[in-house]
């Protein structure tokens, strides 16, 4: 049986004023039914085009250039348009950073959940409106009836990321995109919403591909984890290979610079010329600036290598 | 050993007017009595969530906000009743830096200007001496002599937060007001930063209040730590004690939230309920109780003092021996 998800050499570029910007720069991962993968870098490494390109909503001057997206076997790429609605927000869902701007202003919570359910269900206003209660039961939140009634603005930001999870869940997706779903939360917060994500996708058995900066969240609640850099992957494996034998020296960086609760030290480990002196060219990325020489292969991408079963790793070195 | 800075009993409103034009007027406690003492060469961090008063505080110390009522005696005397021509050169002794790199840049400013600007005004130096000194000072900070003429939008977020680094350093103050000065960089630049402030630090022998949100970081760099919590410090204890034992219900949720990044580690999650509270109407008694997983009747009626708990560790919590019960981490 074929992943879930297959993407395949994808390439998402943005044809700007100022030149070619290459986002993603051929990106390979699966995903399997019911399975969490963690995509993980640092600003601008294109882990949210790369989420965006899936759901092909890359917003212009952006384009998907090259590259496949098999959701169970079938290429999304090549769907039409109105084929293309259907999927999204049905078959996969997605869950935004900024919980205030998912949601629109000036619609009650309840029409939001409920239209998704129109859409997709062919729910009648009434059916929508329950199913709409017995959602946001689902995702924790008091006192439903009154809610739906609400607008945006008149709930916390957890309750808000609690109503944008309501709204992905509604046609139990197979699959749930959530980019950096906590970041904008308090800590309390981002703890009672990542265990509410967890329970969710064991009850449902949803797969989802978490986008996110944060280690920590990822050692919680991925399995298989993949380190962006630069529009590409550099290091791809299980949860626990990556944290106990990281073999690309991006990934040893990123994880050794980590301050953690509990054991000070005097001073963290840097990522040695990370910031480069003078502005970061275009496109220059951790492979241009590795502190690593391997001098016969300067300059030349090298390609993802699967080092042990399962384990890739983009590095020369291995 | 005296206190560099000793606030008392620090206090912040903010009147809101009502939600439609002629309605009631409310009252926000931003800072809600607080007093914490700060030893020459010591970093205090200062963590708490989304409005718990941490940031009003950091402007208060600094009369960039004027507080309600307090005392703050800095270097033994009381700065608030002074006026601002007494004020001035106190400022060259107290400096900020603040969260943004973006925002707290003068966009339309060279480098040059924006670390000078702070020697001319306190007539530390000027011409060619200026020049030099603000060369010395980009040194300092990891920069070089070339970024002398350039502009802000020039700079990587890393970059830009070593210049408002640079210009808290000109005047040689001894007490920095740090407001989440790395929350909005990458991790790797972020590390970078945290050791570039501790290596200043010593360098020029600086004071700190860190003000963050994130207890990973406050952790590492701070000596002592104060929770705030809807206005109030709620618990104050050493770095390490606070995290070996917290002794405030608050501490040990806020440790207990953090994720552990190691993934040999999962635990069985029980995260606190509930949602912080509006400022505007705190909870009666214990501003958390609602939320308290140890809380009983008392609490609700009847606000905890912060109180020494042992060994200088202060905690504001009527049950504070029980405190640690629901702790998950390991």
């Amino acid at each position: 049986m074929p992943p879930l998800l297959d993407v395949r050499n994808l390439m998402t570029y943005f044809f700007t004023d100022a030149g070619l910007v290459k986002a993603v720069r051929g990106i390979e991962f699966t995903i399997e039914e019911g399975e969490t993968l963690a995509l993980v870098g640092e600003s601008g490494c294109g882990k949210s085009m790369t989420a965006l390109s899936l759901l092909r909503l890359v917003p212009p001057p952006g384009r998907i250039v090259e590259g496949e997206i098999l959701f169970r076997g079938e290429d999304l790429r090549r769907l039409p348009p109105t084929e293309m609605r259907r999927v999204r927000g049905n078959r996969i869902s997605m869950i935004f950073q900024e919980p205030m701007t998912a949601l629109n202003p000036v619609l009650r919570i309840g029409e939001q959940i409920a239209e998704v359910l129109r859409l997709h269900r062919a729910f009648s206003q009434r059916q929508a409106m329950d199913t709409a209660a017995e959602l946001l039961g689902q995702v924790g939140i008091s006192d439903p009836g009154r809610r739906l009634r609400e607008y945006p603005h008149q709930l916390s930001g957890g309750m808000r990321q609690r109503v944008v999870i309501a709204m992905a869940l509604a046609c139990d997706p197979q699959l749930l995109i959530a980019d950096e779903p906590t970041t904008a939360l308090d800590v309390t917060i981002q703890a009672q919403i990542l265990e509410l994500l967890r329970q969710l996708k064991e009850q449902r058995n949803m797969a989802t591909l978490l986008i996110t900066h944060d280690l920590g969240v990822v050692a919680e609640t991925a399995d298989k984890v993949a380190i962006m850099n630069a529009g590409l992957i550099m290091e791809y494996t299980d949860v626990k290979t990556l944290f106990s034998q990281p073999a690309h020296p991006y990934t040893a960086g990123l994880l050794a610079c980590i301050p953690r609760l509990g054991s000070k030290r005097d001073r963290l480990a840097v990522i040695e010329d990370s910031t480069g002196q003078g502005r970061p060219e275009k496109g220059e990325s951790f492979l241009d600036r590795c502190a690593e020489p391997f001098a016969p292969y300067k300059g030349k991408l090298p390609p993802l290598r699967e080092v042990s079963a399962g384990h890739f790793v983009r590095c020369w070195s291995l | 050993m005296d206190a560099l800075l000793s606030v008392r009993n620090l206090r912040k409103s903010f009147v809101l007017s009502g939600d439609v034009p002629g309605g009631k007027a409310q009252t926000l406690k931003a800072v809600d009595g607080i007093s914490f003492e700060l030893q020459p060469g010591e970093t205090l961090g200062l963590v708490g969530e989304s409005g718990c008063g941490k940031s009003t505080t950091g402007k208060c110390l600094l009369r960039l906000i004027e507080p309600d009522s307090g005392e703050v005696l800095f270097h033994g005397k009381d700065i608030l009743p002074l006026p601002p021509r007494a004020m001035r050169p106190l400022r060259r002794d107290m400096q900020m830096i603040f969260q943004d790199p973006y925002a707290s840049l003068n966009p339309r400013m060279r480098v040059v200007d924006i670390v000078g600007e702070p020697l001319i005004i306190h007539g530390l130096a000027k011409g060619r001496e200026l020049q030099q000194e603000v060369v010395r000072l980009l040194d300092t900070v990891g920069l070089k002599p070339e970024h002398l003429y350039r502009y802000p939008h020039e700079f990587s977020g890393g970059q830009r937060q070593r210049i408002g680094i640079a210009r808290a350093l000109a005047v040689r103050p001894d007490l920095v007001v740090a407001d989440e000065p790395v929350s909005a960089l990458d991790l790797s630049v972020q590390a970078q930063v945290i050791n570039l402030l501790r290596d200043v630090q010593q360098q020029f022998e600086l004071t700190y209040l860190f003000i963050a949100h994130d207890l990973s970081v406050v952790e590492h760099i701070s000596d002592r730590v104060a929770v705030m919590y809807l206005g109030r410090i709620v618990e104050l204890a050493t770095a390490v004690e606070l995290y070996r034992q917290p002794r405030h219900p608050y501490g040990e949720a806020l440790l207990d939230a953090v994720p552990v990044p190691d993934p040999t580690v999962r635990r069985e999650r029980n995260p606190i309920k509930g949602e912080i509270p509006s400022p505007i109407h705190p909870p009666s008694g214990c501003h958390f109780h609602p939320r308290c997983p140890y809380a009983r009747e008392i609490c609700s009626h009847e606000s905890p003092a912060l109180l020494d708990k042992g060994a200088g560790h202060l905690a504001a919590c009527h049950f504070s021996e029980e405190v640690g019960r629901f702790r998950t981490r390991p």
